[in-house]
């Protein structure tokens, strides 16, 4: 299927000399959700801005929707609404006049029943007639969404959408974000939630000192990168591994009363069932035993120590 | 064209206006007529006729330009400063909206709103003052070439503005002082030499002296040279705002 974001080649330096995107290539797929990973300062927001039109690209191209950015940008950006990461609205507007305002500004004509459809999904209608400011931090960010989705785009960029959000408040935004993908938009998060990422994203591109260094679905990333461990609580506590076990990559805990076995996922021959041989074979008995798989944290803690 | 973007950003922009009417109409209207009390009724009985005009009344167009040329540059420049303040002007930056539908918005706003207080102004100084329009159509004209071209001029100040104190200042330090040197008050030729021909290279004569002539008929210099100076002075707005959008001068990275 044809990618609904083409990106190529870009790169992004600054007056001052900084090198903030360093020959981005990236396909978006049409309704998939997508979720940028990296560290602050990474290049994230500068990205997304980039393609949205606020940040001028220094040289490569970029296409939405079969549009290219600069040349064809009335089409490229009505397809695309943008929550940013700051909240920024203006205080003393209402809630109705700020939405007719963005859907007016993507040149669309007024459409009341679809901006009261999107206010009900976003729990705002109550507040329509509220000014801005009287909101809570929470309605706010809310209202950010509702503005970017109120000229019907195909594509939703989320710049940390639940950054400084409490723990309810997240899990709504999660559950709408997917309600969202699944009506068929396409959906661009970016996020240094690694959790975030882990619990909506189909994709995941890393990015780390203005260079994607890993895109791939979730799942696969997981797999490859992830590493798994069997831990093992002992009957009786260990003062130390024999010697005949130092081949296995084995660790026993302070206190002697676990061992922990790393393992490779992936491979034919996890070893699993030759160290519970030879653990029967030295009489170590264990009571109890549950394996588990590093976490997408885990994986981007090392992607990004690694690849500087 | 992306009318309804125009038409969006037309009716915000009014709309902050409504909010604010007390400061936003009622001050400039109340400032004007002080300056007709104290000039005009109080001091200007004193004052004899200037080219067979009372003091009153030629203090019209000169008080009105002042108003306008303010107004203009405030409304404009506030309007364009505010969203880069907040934050908000993400929103235009990444809307399909291309620079001339921009202008048409954020300036057309501030224009209106000039126009709206000059004429309100208009209808205030017949309270004090009797005054005669000699060529309507033409003070039409130079009223609204006058507020299109200073609310491109705020504008460009709103843009380039990146705090409050700089929004002040050039309406302060700047067109103040040249609307008051500019023949507000009196005629240029009562100017001593060098003064006249200083008093020259003061673009705001052209337009006071110009809009006066659309008044009474008497002007300081050509109607011709007025039109020309104020087309020109446009002209340089629009360049100006044109160079803003091709570089993204304070509005994007």
């Amino acid at each position: 299927m044809q990618p609904i974001i083409t990106i190529k080649g870009i790169n992004k330096t600054y007056t001052s000399g900084f090198q903030a995107l360093k020959d981005i290539n990236l396909e978006i797929r049409r309704g998939e959700i997508f979720a940028l990973l990296g560290p602050n300062g990474a290049g994230k927001t500068t990205l997304i801005s980039l393609i949205c039109g606020i940040v001028t690209p220094s040289s490569g191209t970029v296409h939405v929707a079969g549009h290219d950015i600069v040349s064809d940008y009335r089409a490229a950006r009505s397809t695309i609404g943008l929550v940013p990461q700051e909240v920024a609205t203006a205080a003393f507007e209402t809630v109705a006049a700020t939405m007719q305002f963005s859907r007016g500004l993507f040149g669309k004509p007024r459409n009341p029943a679809y901006i009261e459809a999107v206010l009900r999904e976003l729990s705002l209608w109550d507040k329509r007639h509220a000014k801005i400011v009287t909101l809570s931090g929470g309605m706010k960010r809310r209202l950010m969404i509702a503005k970017a989705l109120s000229h019907e785009p195909q594509i939703l960029f989320l710049d940390e959408p639940t950054a400084g959000v409490d723990v309810e408040l997240r899990r709504d935004m999660w559950a709408m974000v997917r309600r969202l993908r699944d009506s068929g938009v396409t959906i661009i998060l970016t996020t240094h939630y690694i959790e975030e990422a882990e619990e909506m994203a189909d994709r995941i591109g890393v990015i780390n000192q203005g260079r994607i260094i890993v895109i791939e679905d979730k799942a696969v990333l997981m797999n490859k990168l992830g590493k798994k461990q069997l831990a093992l609580t002992l009957q009786n506590p260990l003062r130390r591994l024999p010697d005949e076990l130092a081949g296995h990559r084995l660790e026993l805990s302070a206190d002697g009363n676990e061992i922990v076995y790393t393992f490779d996922s992936q491979a034919e021959h996890t070893g699993i069932p030759e160290l519970l041989r030879q653990l029967g074979k030295h009489g170590i008995d264990f009571k109890d035993l549950h394996s588990s798989q590093s976490s997408l944290e885990e994986i981007f803690v090392n992607l990004v120590r690694h690849r500087p | 064209m992306n009318l309804y973007a125009i038409r969006a950003i037309y009716i915000f922009e009014m709309a902050r206006t409504w909010r604010t009417l007390m400061e936003s109409i009622a001050s400039p209207i109340l400032s004007t007529s002080l300056y007709f009390v104290v000039f005009g009724t109080a001091i200007g009985s004193r004052i004899g006729a200037i080219d067979g005009i009372s003091y009153g009344a030629f203090i019209i167009p000169g008080l009105l330009m002042l108003s306008l040329l303010s107004e203009s540059i405030s409304n404009a420049s506030f309007g364009i400063y505010f969203p880069k303040f907040t934050g908000t002007i993400y929103e235009v930056l990444s809307a399909p909206i291309s620079p001339v539908e921009i202008i048409l918005g954020y300036v057309g706003a501030a224009a209106s709103k000039s126009l709206v207080i000059g004429v309100l102004i208009l209808a205030t100084a017949r309270l004090f003052v009797d005054y005669e329009i000699a060529h309507p159509l033409w003070m039409i004209g130079f009223l609204l070439l006058t507020a299109v071209t200073f609310s491109l001029f705020g504008f460009v100040i709103g843009i380039w503005a990146d705090d409050f104190q700089k929004l002040q200042i050039i309406p302060m330090l700047v067109i103040t002082p040249l609307t008051f040197l500019g023949g507000a008050f009196y005629s240029i030729d009562m100017l001593p030499e060098p003064w006249r021909t200083m008093t020259l290279f003061n673009p705001v004569v052209y337009l006071i002296s110009g809009f006066r002539w659309s008044f009474y008929g008497v002007a300081d210099v050509s109607i011709a040279v007025s039109l020309g100076m104020t087309l020109v002075f446009m002209a340089l707005c629009v360049a100006t705002i044109a160079w803003i959008f091709r570089t993204g001068y304070r509005l994007k990275t």
